[in-house]
């Protein structure tokens, strides 16, 4: 149960990690460094690495964004077993709906409820 | 013929306006900074009251001039023209500010550079007979140009370390032909110099060039030797560009570091957590009508050349690649009416 934990800490504190260097150390807009992580997860998912690495890691890899990739791969490799070459287009936002909504929900509301101030 | 021409880039003022009444109004960062004496204003609320941060910039402004005005002992229906100018797309601060005014109306965009640049038109207003009384009004906000240049607050993205802080802040000038100083004696109005910098991160250095060639001609076109002002300040050029112009002078065989300092560097302390320094036509236009006037007033600074530096740029030109490009205007301010 701990080990899981200390897992998870470690697993996602050092993908944040490696985009906090990106930030720093490169040009790199923060926008660029969220679609890389999600390109990356698309491709690690696609290859058949990320599975395994997420089954180790658990919510490390899943939560990050290339998590997100990850489940957009997953998605189109299970919708075009079942439907073919439409899957292709369908699979990705079919298997992310759910986060995607979430986000858009749990966003709305905290837009809602909260007032952005300097820091 | 231009009888007030002087060599390539330069004008001589025949009948100096007077600077009659100076105030600004600056956010809480800003008030906590070196210079938080000098400001007439600050405002702990960054939203300065309103709904919105833009709301909140319109709202800085005016009170910076009409608090220019009460010191001017002016009421708004007597100020001929105004210049204005902010940092936001369509100059939407300056606009609104001057919503109810009544004011004759010109609204610029000189980026950072805007206060010297709306001082030079509205001095040369007064010099050339169209008017007895100009502002001159400048503003930016940390919260308002985050989202025009960067990402809104409510996204919560870091900024890199090389970035700088937009100040929070507001300055206004009053103008007239008849004064006891001090004075708007000489301009030298700058031409765009493109350094070829395309980092947004990078102002400082984008800029800088443009302030060596506008402060180099200005020697040039008036014959006065750098040590003829008892301070050379530029706007916003921060902790890079300053270096910068430090090092070109040197290589001219001039050595500057005595009497140059830049606004962005003034207004922030290191240990503020601004990176490069502050920028914005807040920056420039807040400390000018501040701590340099009110330095004038009491006898530190006889004369000072105040050439506030802009980055001509739109987040739509950066993200197509292009240059950023640089300005700087210069305006010599005086105590005595013959510069």
């Amino acid at each position: 149960m701990f080990i899981d934990y200390l897992k998870a800490f470690l697993v996602g504190g050092i993908l944040c990690a490696i985009g906090q260097v990106l930030i720093d150390k490169t040009k790199l807009t923060p926008a660029r460094i969220l679609v890389s992580y999600v390109v990356a997860g698309v491709i690690l998912g696609a290859l058949g690495v990320y599975k395994p690495f997420a089954e180790w890691a658990g919510a490390g890899a899943t939560v990050p964004l290339t998590g997100f990739g990850n489940v957009l791969a997953k998605g189109v490799k299970k919708a075009v077993e079942e439907m073919g070459a439409l899957g292709i287009f369908t699979g990705g936002l079919t298997a992310a709906a759910g986060g995607i909504a979430a986000a858009i929900f749990f966003g709305y509301l905290v837009a809602l409820i909260f007032k952005p101030k300097e820091k | 013929m231009s009888t007030k021409r002087i060599g390539k880039q330069s004008v001589v003022l025949q009948n100096p306006p007077s600077i009659i009444g100076h105030a600004c109004v600056v956010g809480k960062k800003e008030g906590e900074g070196p210079l938080g004496d000098s400001f007439d204003y600050i405002n702990e609320d960054s939203y300065f009251g309103e709904a919105t941060w833009e709301k909140a910039e319109v709202a800085m402004q005016k009170q910076a001039l009409s608090l220019a005005l009460n010191k001017a002992s002016i009421p708004p229906s007597k100020v001929e023209y105004s210049f204005g100018g902010d940092l936001l797309n369509q100059c939407i601060s300056s606009a609104y500010s001057m919503r109810d005014s009544n004011i004759p109306f010109f609204g610029l965009f000189g980026a950072c550079s805007t206060m010297a640049e709306a001082l030079i038109l509205a001095a040369m207003l007064i010099d050339g007979g169209f008017a007895d009384i100009t502002a001159a009004v400048t503003s930016s906000h940390f919260c308002s140009a985050e989202r025009q240049f960067r990402f809104p607050l409510e996204y919560g993205g870091q900024r890199p370390p090389t970035s700088q802080w937009t100040v929070t802040g507001a300055g206004a000038a009053i103008l007239s032909s008849n004064g006891n100083g001090p004075y708007i004696t000489h301009l030298t109005v700058g031409k765009i110099v493109d350094a070829g910098i395309k980092d947004a991160n990078n102002m400082g250095a984008a800029m800088a060039p443009a302030a060596y060639d506008t402060l180099k001609t200005h020697f040039e076109d008036t014959g006065f030797p750098p040590t003829y002002y008892d301070l050379i300040l530029t706007g916003d050029l921060g902790s890079v560009g300053h270096s910068i112009i430090l090092d070109f002078f040197k290589s001219d065989g001039v050595d500057l570091s005595a009497i140059y300092q830049d606004c962005g560097l003034m207004i922030y302390s290191v240990d503020q957590d601004v990176h490069a320094g502050g920028s914005g036509c807040g920056c420039s236009a807040s400390v000018l009508t501040g701590h340099i006037l009110n330095g004038m007033r009491s006898g530190r600074w006889k004369r000072v050349l105040f050439a506030a530096t802009g980055a001509l740029m739109s987040p739509t030109s950066t993200m197509q690649g292009e240059s950023i490009l640089g300005i700087c205007h210069a305006v010599t301010i005086s105590t005595e009416k013959g510069g």
